[in-house]
């Protein structure tokens, strides 16, 4: 490892860009420097010369990066470690996590693998944090639309809340589907009936 | 050998793509029997690179990257295979009001005439250095692409030297219109729809289809590797079969607006249907004030044999990544550039097509300007193109 190798992260998304650098501090890089304004990007990468470019598979971006390979611009010819197919298992490894890396200074590819490693794990927290977000939110709308088909059932049968609430599940279960589901169905139901 | 017939595609949203689009969404390729999973993606690198290691089976790909990719040129080299053209022509170059403006001043003649354009850029860009200012800047899509070449061969013929006097930078399609409205690109070389929408939006204003400057260029082939080929052959001619039928339901016209709607689909192309037809139907809204402009050559994806995939064109593409010092000059690197590109998998697929229409260009490319072009001799075609001095 060589904390002095420059670092440039390449990713539209601030969040996740931070973590990774947060990541690569924490491993010992002192030089990380992230990229989030696309605009004239060969032009701010240049300037910055950096030895390694990560950079999120769902960039659209990557195609400039391509540029450099052109050998008649610039000395410094990139190497990109995704398409190494001398190592399946990290390239799986990127491809899922959805991550890919440029080497620029001519460097040996195991001096900075751990560089990928890191992102790998770093771009897999990311997504994990992202599930477990999205599943907040569905868990907080499907609370809702519980509680208002809970209070549709109360009004029209008489129920207590544990009542409507138990009618639902067993509705749920009977019919093979989620809670949320049935309370939405109850929902557009009363709807009509309006 | 037991082929798997669940077909994982790769796919760019852009026009060009029509024809995998269709065989897929009409149900050709389910006809065929096979089971096709298309995956749009963002960048060519990312087609290629999931082309390469398997993640694809096949894919919607640059011409000049197929070739790029069998010859390792920046790359690790993985032999891949054309069976099918997916497209010729379908790009144009957009330029900004103000660059339009500048060469409308210059030009002798009219400026719809390519080599008067490429000789008012001439003087546009003498100009500009003679004032000190910053070289004109155009966008095009990657480094081993027809916008690349198409670009280039224009400029170049009116005395541009592309690699000296300008700056040629790569953009992904969907950040062009925006280079150009904030000025960081004065001009670009797109397929559609991306200069309909910079002249939709009134930052651009189209001066050429590339099919003014050359009349047949390889744009997009459906790409395999090599190997996949060698391993599935029954499922590459049932795929290639799927896609000359869409070719055929896609260049008749009165099946465009359904073809349109189909590509238009917020998980295929995205876009306004009303602007799939312009391409289409190649009938183009060329500049802010309404002007229209007409070519029966716009994107040409099954007629006049335009899916069989032509040798020709792949040496013709390799010959511009010789010009460009790309790569060198070799017999054993045009023979690998020329066997990519497969017409006998597709004859063996789709039928051997009937002549060529009346019209199309004697040497297969039809540029315009510069000898014929002939792949027995491309060392003397190269020749003809020398820039003094270089």
């Amino acid at each position: 490892m060589d904390p002095l190798l420059k670092v440039v992260i390449v990713d539209e998304s601030p969040v996740r860009s931070a973590i990774i650098e947060e990541g690569l501090r924490e491993a010992g890089f002192t030089q990380v420097t992230r990229i989030e304004e696309m605009a004239n990007l060969l032009a701010r990468i240049y300037a910055l010369d950096p030895d390694v470019i990560v950079i999120d598979l769902e960039n659209p971006s990557r195609d400039v990066l391509e540029q450099m390979f052109q050998v008649s611009r610039i000395v410094k010819r990139p190497i990109a470690m995704f398409v190494d197919q001398s190592d399946a298992a990290s390239i799986q490894a990127s491809v899922d996590a959805g991550v890919s890396a440029y080497i620029v200074g001519g460097l040996v590819k195991e001096r900075v693998k751990n560089i990928l490693d890191l992102c790998i794990s770093r771009f897999n927290a990311f997504s994990r944090l992202q599930t477990e977000l999205d599943q907040a939110k569905t868990a907080l709308e499907d609370r809702k639309v519980i509680d208002r088909a809970k209070g549709i059932l109360m009004k029209a049968k008489n129920l207590t809340e544990e009542e409507a609430y138990a009618l639902l599940r067993k509705t749920a279960m009977n019919e093979k589907k989620k809670i949320a589901e049935i309370a939405q169905s109850v929902i557009t139901a009363s709807e009509m009936f309006k | 050998m037991n082929e798997d017939p669940r077909l994982r595609i790769g796919f760019i949203p852009l026009a060009d793509a029509a024809a995998l689009i269709v065989a897929v969404d009409k149900g050709f390729t389910t006809d065929e029997g096979l089971d096709v999973e298309l995956k749009r993606e963002v960048s060519w690198s990312n087609v290629r690179d999931k082309l390469n290691i398997g993640l694809f089976d096949a894919a919607h790909l640059l011409a000049p990257v197929a070739i790029a990719s069998s010859l390792g040129l920046g790359h690790v080299r993985v032999p891949i295979l054309a069976p099918f053209n997916l497209g010729l022509n379908g790009n144009a170059i957009t330029v900004s009001p103000d660059l339009y403006a500048a060469l409308a001043a210059s030009v002798e003649g009219d400026l719809a005439n390519p080599m008067n354009s490429a000789k008012a850029m001439a003087r546009v860009v003498a100009e500009r250095r003679a004032r000190g200012r910053d070289p004109l800047a155009f966008g095009m899509t990657f480094p081993f692409s027809t916008h690349n070449y198409q670009l280039r061969f224009w400029m170049a013929a009116g005395g541009v030297n592309p690699d000296e006097d300008v700056r040629l930078v790569v953009l992904p399609p969907p950040y062009m219109v925006e280079s150009l409205a904030n000025k960081h690109v004065d001009a670009f070389c797109v397929g559609a729809p991306w200069n309909s929408v910079a002249v939709d939006l009134g930052v651009g204003r189209i001066l050429h289809f590339v099919s003014e400057i050359l009349a047949r260029a390889a744009e997009k082939v459906l790409a395999v590797r090599e190997r996949w080929a060698q391993d599935n052959p029954n499922l590459l001619l049932r795929l290639v079969r799927a896609h000359g039928r869409a070719a055929g339901f896609i260049e008749e016209s009165d099946n465009h607006a359904e073809v349109a709607a189909i590509l238009a689909a917020p998980n295929r192309i995205g876009v306004d249907a009303e602007v799939i037809m312009r391409t289409l139907a190649g009938r183009l809204k060329v500049s802010p004030d309404g002007a229209v402009r007409t070519s029966n050559r716009y994107l040409l994806v099954g007629r006049a044999n335009a899916a069989r995939p032509d040798p020709v064109q792949a040496a013709w593409l390799y010959a511009q990544m010789v010009r460009w010092k790309q790569t060198e000059l070799s017999d054993t690197l045009l023979a690998q550039a020329v066997a990519v590109f497969r017409p006998d998998i597709y004859d063996q697929a789709v039928g051997v097509p009937g002549p060529m229409p009346a019209g199309e260009p004697a040497d297969g490319v039809g540029a315009f300007a510069g000898p014929a072009f002939s792949p027995k001799d491309v060392a003397g075609y190269l020749r003809t193109w020398a820039i003094p001095g270089r």
